[in-house]
C-alpha cells in the first residue's frame, strides 16, 4: 500500500470548482427578496474548492489506504466478511428499483413493494419465523426492535412484571446495550466451561420478572448449545420469551432453522449472512422475524398483498410503532434479495456447510500452534486463545498486526470477553482451500516468530501506510475536525 | 457447485479428510437431531446471472421512477442534483467492502473520509464536534433526545407539531420504551406556537425538537424558544436540511445544542427510503455523551499523522448495558456520498443550490396560487416546499398530475387532520421552467 | 504494585485518606494498573451529596471504562482540576494525585474500610 497523507480540505483553493448547473431563467432575484435578512447566514459554508480530478485522485488515493474482502483474506470473527457479489450491485441500481420516492402512490411502486414481500417471505423460510419486518437498518437496531416487541408481548398480555432480560457472558456487546436502550434491566449470567449455557444457572435467574433470554446460536465461540430445546423450555415454563441473535446465521442454514429451535424472535444481518458490502461500517440492515404470536406488534407499515397488490399496511394497532423512517434500508434489500435468488435453496445450504467445514479444518491446523480452549467441532467459526506454550510475552493484538504485515485482515480480537488473548475467526464459505493454507502457513510462521524475537511482532506492521498509532494520544487530546 | 463458493468437492473430501471426518454431517452432529430441518428449503433452485437480471428488470417495470416522473414530491427525502462521480468513488472496492475501521493501519482510507465527514456536518451546523453519521434522520433526532435526558438528567422532552410526522413517530416509539415523555406542542399559521411553548417547557424538559425548515418548508423563527428552553436550563435540539444551510443560519447561530439532520440530500439517491445517514453534531461538552462511531487525530509510532476510532469508551463493546446507545454502526457508505457531494459542489456550489431551491419554489407557488383555486396554506417565509389547498381532494389532484406524468405533493391531511386537503410541494434545483409549468396546467385544468 | 501505609482502602479499588473532617478519594496503583492508559475522568460537581456506594464518577481508558464509587457519604468539597486536561497523571502518581475532596458525613464509615494490609491481600486474591 502507498503512502498518502492528505485530507480534501488541504487540495483546496479559493475560485476552483467542480460542479456545474445549468442556465435558469428563473434565478434573478436576489435571496433577500424572498427570505427576511436575519434567517439568512451571512457567512459562507467552509467548504473545500476544488476541481473534479482532485476530487477523484484524493479519493482514489484514500480507498488504497484501506482493506476490503476485495482485497483480501478477512476473517473477522461474528463479522461474516465474505465474497459481496458484483451482480447484487448492478441490480441495486438498476433506474427503476432505485430512483423511487418513498412516498409515491402504491401503484407506482408495485416492483418494489413485492420485491420487499417476496424477501421478507425468503427470510421467514429460511428462519422458520412465521413473518418478517424489513424495517431495522442494522442488527443492534433489530434487537432493539425484538426486545420492544417482547415487551409489547407481555404488556399486551397486562404482564407487567417482566423487565429483565437475561444476556450470556458471551453475547455481543450490542445485546445488553439494545436491552438497555428497550428499558430492560439486564441479567449476565455466566457460561460453563465448555463455552455454553449453564443450565442450572439459567434456572436459578428464571422467574416471573424474567421477559426473555437472549442467544447467539452457534454462540460467539462458534458452538451449537446441544442443550436448545431444554433452555426453550425452561424460558418458555418461566413465561419468558427467547431472542436470537442472527450474527452467527451462516453456520445453519438449510441444517437448523431459529424458528424450529424455539425462538420467538430474532433478528437477520443482511450484510453478514447475505452478502451485502459492509461500505467501512454501513448501511447494513437488521430485518426482525417473529413468530405468529408476536405478529400483531410488528413495526408499521406492514408489507401485504390484497387481491393481488401490493400495499402498504399501516392499520395495526398493536404495533409498537415506527422504529426508522419510511420502510428500512431498501438499497440493501435488493441485494440480498438477489443473493438468495442466485443460491437458491441448495446452495443455501452449500454456504453453511462449507462455512463450517473451512472454520474446522484452520481450526484443526492451528491448534497445534495456538491455544484452543475449546476443543470440540465449531461451527462457522472458532476461537483461539493466543499463542501456545513459552512466547516471550507477545499477546494477541501483536500477532493481528504482525499479520497485516503478510498482506491479511486480522481476525476479531479480545473478543469473546470470556477467553483470555482471543483470536476469534471466521472464514467464509467464499474461501479456497488454497487461501486457508497460505494463511494457516502465515500463523504458524509468526507463532515461530513469537519465539525468537519479541520485537519484531511488538513493532508490527511494518509495511502500511502507518504503523501502531496512538489511541491515548487520540482520546486525550481530542482533534475531531480538520482545522487550518 | 456454485460460482461463489470455490472449494471443489475434491478439496472437501481432502479437508474432511484431514480433520477425520467422514462427511459434512459429521461437522453438524453436534445439532440434535430433532431440531433439525429434514427437507429442503422451499426458496426456488439457484438463478443464473441472466435469469436474475430478467427478473429484477420485470419488478423494475412494475415501477414507474422519478426519471420517468416529474416529481414535486419531498417531505423529507428530496430529488436533488447527483454528481456523476459520486458512483465512481462509493463502488470501488476499497470503499465498498471494508468493515469498521478497528484494524486503523489498514483503515486510514475510510478513518479519513470520516474525518472529513466530521468536519463537514461541523462546518454546516457550527457545532464542535460531529459522529460519523447515523441510520437515518428520524433515529439521529431520538439519538439527540436521549443525550438531552441524560445531559440534563430530565425525563421530558417536547417536539413541536411542525416536526416532520415520521420523526415524531420514531420518536414515540423509542421513548414509550425509555419511559421518558413526549410533548407535542400545537403550532399555529404553521409554525410552533411559542406561547404554548411557554406553556408547557419547565425545569423537568430535558430538551426542545424544531425542524428548520419545518415539514410544511417554513423557516422557523427560533428567537423565542432559543431562550424559553435555556432559561429552563433543557437543552435545543434544532432538525435542519443540510442543503438549506448553504443559505440559511447555522443550529450554532440559532442557539441550538444539537443539530441534527437527515442527509439524504447530501448525493444519495431516493432509493425508496433508505439507505439513507442521519448526522447529530454538537458542542465540546456533550462529546462524551454523544452516540455512534468517531473518528480522531493522532500519531503512529513514527511521528506520522494517523486516524482511529476514538472516545471507544462510550460504546456497547466496552460499556455493555452502560452504553451511550447500543449503536455500532455507522452509514459509512452514505456519509461517503455526503462527503463526495459537499466536496463536488464546494461552498460556492451548496449555496448556489439552496438558492436556486429558494427561487424556483417561490417561482412555482406564485405560478400555482395566481389563478386563486389553488391557496397558499400558510403566509410565511419557505425554503424548497410550501403548501397549498383547495376545494378538491388531494389524493383526485394527485391522480390527475401522476396521468400527466407528475409526482405530486405530499398529502398533508394523512397527518394533518385540519388541513383536509393540503398538498406539500417540493422544488429543487433540479426542476425547470417548463416543468413547473406543466405542473399549473395541470392544476389549472382541474375541476 | 505500590500500596501505601496509613491510607484506608475499599475493594473497589479506592484510597482514602482523612485528614478531620476532610477526606481525600483517589484510585490505587493496582486500579490504574489494571485499566491502562487514562484518557479521562469524569467527576462530579462541588457541592455534590452522595451516599456511601454512590457512583460519583467514570475513569476512562483506552480499552476500558470504570465506575468509580464513593466509599464514604459526604458532600463534594473540590474536585481535581487537574485531572480535566492531565488524565494520565492517575497513571503517573495515582496516591499523589486525588480524585476528589469530600466533607465526611459519617465518620464511622470510615470503620468500614480495609487499611493497606488487608487490602494486600485482597489484591493477591483478585489477581487469581
Amino acid at each position: 500500500m502507498k503512502s498518502y497523507d492528505k485530507l480534501i480540505f488541504e487540495l483546496s483553493k479559493e475560485g476552483r470548482c467542480a460542479y456545474s448547473l445549468p442556465n435558469c431563467s428563473l434565478c434573478n432575484k436576489e435571496l433577500i427578496e424572498y427570505i427576511p435578512k436575519e434567517f439568512l447566514n451571512e457567512e459562507e459554508v467552509n467548504l473545500p474548492q476544488v476541481s473534479e480530478v482532485d476530487i477523484i485522485r484524493h479519493y482514489t488515493n484514500l480507498s488504497q489506504l484501506n482493506y476490503g474482502v476485495d482485497t483480501g483474506f478477512y476473517p473477522l470473527g461474528s463479522c461474516t466478511m465474505k465474497y459481496n457479489p458484483k451482480i447484487n450491485e448492478d441490480v441495486a441500481s438498476i433506474e427503476g428499483l432505485c430512483h423511487i420516492h418513498p412516498y409515491q402512490p402504491e401503484e407506482t411502486v408495485q416492483g418494489s413493494l413485492e420485491l420487499m414481500y417476496n424477501l421478507s417471505n425468503l427470510l421467514s423460510e429460511i428462519s422458520g419465523m412465521d413473518k418478517t419486518t424489513l424495517q431495522p437498518a442494522a442488527g443492534a437496531h433489530g434487537e432493539l426492535t425484538g426486545l420492544m416487541l417482547i415487551k409489547a408481548y407481555h404488556e399486551s398480555r397486562k404482564d407487567f412484571k417482566r423487565t429483565k432480560i437475561i444476556v450470556p457472558d458471551s453475547a455481543h456487546g450490542t445485546n445488553p446495550a439494545s436491552a438497555a436502550v428497550a428499558g430492560f434491566e439486564i441479567i449476565e449470567i455466566q457460561s460453563n466451561k465448555s463455552g455454553a449455557l449453564d443450565l442450572d444457572t439459567l434456572k436459578s435467574v428464571l422467574n416471573d420478572e424474567v421477559a426473555g433470554l437472549m442467544l447467539t446460536n452457534p454462540s460467539t465461540l462458534g458452538l451449537f448449545e446441544k442443550n436448545m430445546k431444554k433452555i426453550a423450555d425452561l424460558v418458555h415454563e418461566a413465561g419468558g420469551l427467547l431472542y436470537y441473535d442472527g450474527a452467527n446465521m451462516n453456520a445453519i442454514m438449510g441444517k437448523v432453522r431459529p424458528g424450529d429451535m424455539g425462538f420467538d424472535v430474532m433478528h437477520y444481518n443482511l450484510h453478514k449472512t447475505f452478502s451485502t458490502p459492509h461500505g467501512g461500517g454501513g448501511p447494513g440492515s437488521g430485518p426482525v422475524g417473529v413468530k405468529e404470536h408476536l405478529i400483531p406488534f410488528l413495526p408499521i407499515p406492514a408489507i401485504d398483498k390484497k387481491d393481488d397488490k401490493y400495499i402498504l399496511d399501516y392499520d395495526r394497532p398493536d404495533s409498537i410503532g415506527k422504529v426508522k423512517g419510511f420502510y428500512g434500508n431498501y438499497g440493501v434489500f435488493i441485494k440480498a434479495y438477489a443473493y438468495i435468488l442466485t443460491m437458491g435453496a441448495e446452495g443455501i445450504k452449500e454456504v453453511s456447510e462449507t462455512a463450517v467445514l473451512n472454520a474446522n479444518y484452520m481450526m484443526n491446523k492451528l491448534k497445534e500452534y495456538y491455544s484452543l480452549p475449546i476443543d470440540q467441532v465449531c461451527k462457522h467459526e472458532f476461537v483461539l486463545g493466543g499463542l501456545k506454550g513459552d512466547h516471550l510475552g507477545v499477546s494477541t493484538i501483536d500477532v493481528a498486526k504482525r499479520l497485516i504485515d503478510y498482506g491479511y485482515h486480522p481476525p476479531t480480537i479480545y473478543f469473546p470477553l470470556i477467553i483470555n488473548e482471543a483470536l476469534m475467526i471466521e472464514p467464509t464459505e467464499t474461501e479456497s482451500i488454497e487461501t486457508l493454507d497460505k494463511f494457516i502457513e502465515v500463523m504458524i510462521k509468526i507463532a515461530k516468530e513469537a519465539k525468537k524475537n519479541i520485537n519484531l511482532l511488538k513493532n508490527a506492521p511494518y509495511h502500511t501506510p502507518v504503523r501502531r498509532i496512538d489511541e491515548a494520544k487520540a482520546a486525550r487530546n481530542l482533534i475531531l475536525k480538520w482545522e487550518k | 457447485m456454485h460460482k461463489y463458493i470455490p472449494n471443489t468437492e475434491d478439496d472437501k473430501r481432502y479437508m474432511l479428510h484431514s480433520i477425520g471426518a467422514k462427511s459434512i454431517e459429521d461437522l453438524f452432529e453436534d445439532i440434535p437431531k430433532e431440531l433439525r430441518l429434514s427437507r429442503e428449503l422451499y426458496i426456488g433452485k439457484s438463478l443464473s446471472e441472466i435469469e436474475l437480471i430478467k427478473h429484477m428488470k420485470e419488478l423494475a417495470n412494475k415501477n414507474k421512477s422519478t426519471n420517468e416522473l416529474i416529481s414535486f414530491l419531498g417531505a423529507g427525502a428530496y430529488d436533488h442534483y447527483i454528481p456523476a462521480i459520486i458512483k465512481h468513488i462509493t463502488t470501488r472496492s476499497e470503499f465498498l467492502t471494508a468493515y469498521t475501521p478497528y484494524q486503523a493501519e489498514i483503515s486510514q482510507g475510510t478513518l479519513r473520509v470520516i474525518f472529513e465527514y466530521q468536519t463537514m456536518i461541523c462546518n454546516l451546523t457550527g457545532m464542535d464536534v460531529s459522529n460519523a453519521s447515523m441510520y437515518d434522520g428520524p433515529t439521529a433526532c431520538v439519538e439527540a433526545s436521549i443525550m438531552a435526558c441524560e445531559s440534563t438528567k430530565r425525563k421530558s422532552i417536547i417536539v413541536s407539531k411542525t416536526v416532520h410526522p415520521e420523526v415524531r413517530k420514531v420518536l414515540h416509539t423509542y421513548m414509550k420504551f425509555r419511559k421518558i415523555e413526549v410533548v407535542e406542542v400545537d403550532m399555529n399559521d404553521g409554525v410552533t406556537d411559542v406561547e404554548k411553548l411557554k406553556s408547557i417547557a419547565d425545569k423537568n424538559t430535558a430538551g426542545v425538537i424544531i425542524q428548520t425548515p419545518n415539514f410544511f418548508g417554513i423557516i422557523e423563527d427560533l428567537t423565542e424558544v432559543e431562550k424559553i428552553i435555556h432559561e429552563n436550563k433543557g437543552m435545543l435540539i434544532t432538525y435542519v436540511d443540510p442543503i438549506s444551510l448553504g443559505i440559511l443560519k447555522t443550529p450554532r447561530q440559532l442557539g441550538a445544542d444539537i443539530a441534527v439532520g437527515e442527509g439524504q440530500s447530501l448525493g444519495n439517491n431516493l432509493n425508496f427510503g433508505g439507505p439513507y445517514l442521519g448526522f447529530l453534531a454538537t458542542k465540546s461538552k456533550w462529546v462524551r455523551k454523544m452516540p455512534g462511531r468517531i473518528v480522531g487525530q493522532s500519531m503512529d509510532q513514527d511521528g506520522k499523522r494517523a486516524f482511529v476510532l476514538t472516545l471507544q469508551a462510550r460504546e456497547q463493546h466496552i460499556r455493555r448495558y452502560k452504553a451511550t446507545s447500543n449503536i455500532c454502526s455507522n452509514q459509512g457508505l452514505n456519509a461517503l456520498m455526503a462527503v463526495i457531494y459537499l466536496t463536488t459542489m464546494g461552498k460556492k456550489g451548496l449555496r448556489e443550490v439552496a438558492t436556486r431551491c429558494v427561487q424556483k419554489s417561490h417561482y412555482a407557488l406564485d405560478k400555482i396560487t395566481k389563478e386563486n383555486k389553488f391557496k397558499p396554506l400558510f403566509n410565511k417565509p419557505f425554503f424548497k416546499e410550501f403548501a397549498v389547498t383547495s376545494h378538491i381532494e388531494s389524493k383526485v389532484v394527485n391522480q390527475e398530475l401522476l396521468k400527466n406524468g407528475i409526482l405530486g405533493g405530499y398529502e398533508i391531511g394523512k397527518d394533518y387532520t385540519e388541513f383536509k386537503n393540503g398538498l406539500l410541494f417540493a422544488v429543487t434545483e433540479k426542476r425547470i421552467d417548463e416543468e413547473i409549468n406543466k405542473l399549473s396546467k395541470v392544476l389549472e385544468g382541474m375541476k | 504494585m505500590k500500596i501505601l501505609e496509613g491510607l484506608y482502602y475499599s475493594k473497589e479499588h479506592e484510597w482514602v485518606k482523612v485528614e478531620g473532617e476532610k477526606v481525600y478519594i483517589g484510585i490505587t496503583d493496582y486500579a490504574q494498573n489494571a485499566l491502562g492508559e487514562i484518557v479521562y475522568v469524569e467527576m462530579p460537581e462541588v457541592d455534590d451529596e452522595f451516599s456511601v456506594g454512590d457512583v460519583f464518577g467514570v475513569v476512562e481508558s483506552v480499552k476500558a471504562a470504570s465506575d468509580v464509587y464513593l466509599p464514604v457519604s459526604g458532600k463534594v468539597l473540590e474536585i481535581n482540576e487537574l485531572l480535566e486536561d492531565q488524565p494520565q497523571l492517575l497513571n503517573e502518581k495515582p496516591y499523589e494525585n486525588w480524585i476528589l475532596i469530600v466533607e465526611l458525613s459519617d465518620q464511622s464509615e470510615i470503620n468500614q474500610l480495609i487499611d493497606f494490609k488487608e487490602y494486600e491481600e485482597f489484591c493477591k486474591s483478585e489477581s487469581h
